[in-house]
């Protein structure tokens, strides 16, 4: 086992390097930032042209940012940019149109939209913002415990002086904390806030739902139709057959027995269409006995060697959830069978803490491509608009692992009260801490720049003269400065 | 031969009991829910039973589920289960006590009155009566079966009678085959499967049903 003080050490090693990489790479952004500065302030004066290629030297700064804070300092940031809006579309009088007016070219609307779009995506000025802040205060501020380590350790070994230890030891101990602070500063201010979060939920569920309402009045058209063409038009034959007989009834009683016989016939036959029918809208074992039973159906029915194996207590999934994951099961298993040329198949199905997950596994030859199969598609379709997943592991040659989850998956309880419609509607009283906090940490990225004159000035001759009480001052400045910046930092991720 | 009906539907019930009426059965109880056809089957203990699978009150598979607790009771009890479709697993299920005296068949069997009553005295005499949709079912989840796969197509035809429960005689009337030589095709269909032969028709059914279901 590592030993507490080679545990500090290692720490406090990777911290300080840490700080001073982002202090580097602070420095080296700086001249991206001049540049996109300039730009967009050239286009405050009324030049619009520069804007989109500032923003876009504006993003790949935050991506870089992005990448090089999971890099250095573990925390993962989110991309916030709202997709490219899609391009514009041709009346069918062959003009295009924005902003109520009319263009013969698609290429000026083109262009506004995607000036609009880039103007009204918050992430744009906190990217802005950012690039400003990260380089003149996170990036420094990163560095001070390298520079109290280098101080206190060259002023001890200059005078022996113990301050100058302590200062050593105090740095070596805030490194893997400044770290985290910057790391979490950059998500702050880079990563979608609250608002942005819910939007693009918004979006996909917008998308999922108008996927998932087509689809449905596709199946239900598609009954409509079997029902016409099958059931319906028997029926009318069952009718006209039998009124046929009865007018035979007394001249020829042979006749009318063979028509009443080819009647039956052919309600017969309506009714094996119906239970077709029925069959591919809510499979009767599903209906009767959930989901457990009906993979086990389906596992019998297979013409494959399929093993079920069901973790799961007996409350039921919900209906649409079941459904859903019969259907997918059933179409993996038709896949299997048909193109993965498999023999056998296992089927394991759990629920862990309302969370349903399905794994479908076959023994063949794999291959199987969701974007080419519209089967694999649909799975996902409804899946997601279960707010579920659909992956799908299938490499050429090699057996398929198809898993599938839904989350809150069992049947929700039947409550008699309804939420209370005016707490939803009271706003909430995060926005005002959110606002606040942000003004502090904006308040910081001022007072931070300005701090370090100071204590360079404290520094410099204390470098030259080592003078125990300008340290000890500029230590306590910096680590309350730290602490500062990491309690906002923390208030503001709260928030 | 008293009969007890399970079955929610008026018209299908009083149509059952009709029929049933018009072929000599003596009607002990007609119900039309899960609860009552269980403590009328314990009770008036007929001579066989026609339950439809779907009951009220919950309207899932009541019917079967109340059948089969009453033969966990009642064993032996003759049981013919209708539905408006056949499920293996269900089929499965009535099968598995080995004990026989079940049947499962689709509604529209009820058409053919002289056939479903036929199947109704095979089930209250101990036999089977399997629907030919849950045969083709059993078969088709057998497709890679090799022994089965080696049968001659006139074999598979007796098979698939076979299974559904019917004896020799009734198999050779029915494919206009003579009595010895639908015993040398059932011979020759043991021999394949590796099955041990057996004179006895519904010991020899239940012989095959389990070889078709073990797989």
């Amino acid at each position: 086992m590592e030993s507490r003080v080679a545990l500090f050490a290692r720490r406090s090693a990777a911290g300080m390097a840490g700080g001073l990489v982002l202090a580097a790479f602070g420095l080296a952004l700086l001249p991206v930032t001049a540049v996109v500065t300039l730009l967009m302030l050239l286009s405050v004066i009324g030049l619009v042209f520069p804007f989109p290629p500032a923003v876009r030297l504006s993003r790949w700064q935050a991506r870089l940012g992005r990448r090089i804070t999971l890099a250095v300092t573990g925390v993962d940031i989110d991309e916030p940019y709202r997709p490219r809006p899609a391009p514009p579309v041709r009346q069918p009088d062959g003009w295009y149109r924005a902003d109520n007016r009319l263009y013969k070219k698609p290429t000026i609307p083109a262009y506004t939209q995607r000036l609009d779009w880039l103007l009204k995506d918050p992430a744009t000025w906190r990217d802005l913002l950012w690039g400003i802040g990260f380089p003149l205060g996170a990036a420094p501020a990163a560095a001070i415990p390298a520079a109290m380590l280098l101080y206190g350790a060259a002023s001890a070994v200059a005078s022996g002086s113990l301050a100058g230890v302590a200062l050593a030891v105090a740095g070596a101990a805030l490194g893997p904390w400044t770290l985290r602070a910057a790391g979490l500063w950059n998500r702050a201010l880079l990563a979608p806030t609250q608002r942005a979060r819910l939007a693009g939920r918004v979006r996909d569920l917008a998308e999922s739902r108008s996927q998932e309402v087509d689809a449905q009045a596709a199946q239900l058209r598609r009954i409509e139709r079997d029902l016409h063409d099958g059931a319906q038009a028997r029926l009318v034959a069952v009718g006209m057959t039998l009124g046929a007989a009865e007018r035979l009834l007394d001249t020829d009683p042979a006749a009318a027995i063979a028509l009443i016989g080819k009647a039956q016939e052919a309600s017969a036959t309506a009714l094996a269409e119906l239970r077709r029918l029925v069959r591919g809208i809510r499979p009767p074992v599903l209906a009767e006995r959930g989901l457990a039973d009906a993979l086990r159906a389906l596992a019998v029915d297979s013409a494959l060697d399929v093993t079920v194996t069901i973790d799961a207590p007996g409350e039921r999934c919900g209906e649409a959830v079941e459904a859903a994951v019969y259907f997918a099961v059933s179409e993996l298993l038709t896949n299997a069978a048909r193109h993965g040329g498999a023999t056998s198949a296992a089927i394991d199905m759990t629920v862990r803490r309302r969370e349903l997950t399905v794994v479908v596994r076959d023994d063949g030859s794999g291959g199987a491509d969701p974007a080419r199969g519209s089967g694999l598609r649909g799975i996902e379709r409804r899946l997601t608009a279960l707010d579920g997943t659909f992956t799908l592991d299938s490499p050429p040659g090699e057996p398929t692992v198809a898993t599938l989850s839904v989350p809150e998956a069992l049947a929700p309880e039947h409550d008699p009260e309804p939420e209370a419609p005016e707490r939803a509607a009271a706003p909430s009283p995060s926005w005002n801490l959110r606002r606040v906090t942000a003004l502090a940490g904006a308040c910081l990225l001022v007072v931070l720049p300005l701090l370090l004159p100071v204590a360079a000035y404290w520094l410099v001759p204390a470098l030259a003269v080592p003078s125990w009480p300008a340290a000890v001052t500029t230590a306590v400045a910096a680590g309350g400065a730290l602490l500062l910046a990491g309690g906002i930092v923390g208030s503001v991720r709260r928030a | 031969m008293r009969v007890v009906i399970a079955e929610d539907l008026y018209l299908l019930r009083e149509g059952l009991v009709h029929l049933l009426r018009a072929h000599g059965f003596d009607i002990a109880a007609a119900v039309e829910s899960g609860p009552e056809l269980l403590k009328a089957l314990v009770e008036e203990r007929p001579d066989v039973a026609v339950v439809d699978v779907r009951l009220p009150p919950t309207f899932t598979d009541e019917g079967l589920q109340a059948a089969l607790e009453a033969r966990r009771r009642v064993p032996g009890l003759p049981v013919l289960v209708l539905s408006q479709h056949v499920e293996q697993l269900y089929a499965r299920e009535l099968l598995a006590d080995g004990s026989g005296a079940v049947g499962y068949l689709l509604k529209d069997r009820v058409f053919n009155s002289e056939q479903f009553v036929d199947a109704l005295r095979r089930v209250a005499g101990g036999g089977t009566a399997m629907d030919p949709e849950v045969i083709a079912k059993l078969l088709a989840s057998n497709a890679r079966n090799q022994p089965l796969a080696r049968l001659t197509p006139r074999e598979r035809e007796v098979l698939e009678l076979m299974a559904e429960g019917r004896s020799n005689a009734a198999i050779s009337q029915r494919l206009f085959l003579s009595d010895s030589a639908v015993g040398k095709h059932t011979a020759s269909i043991f021999a394949k499967l590796d099955l041990a032969p057996s004179d006895d028709d519904n010991r020899r059914v239940l012989a095959v049903l389990a070889y078709l279901n073990a797989t």
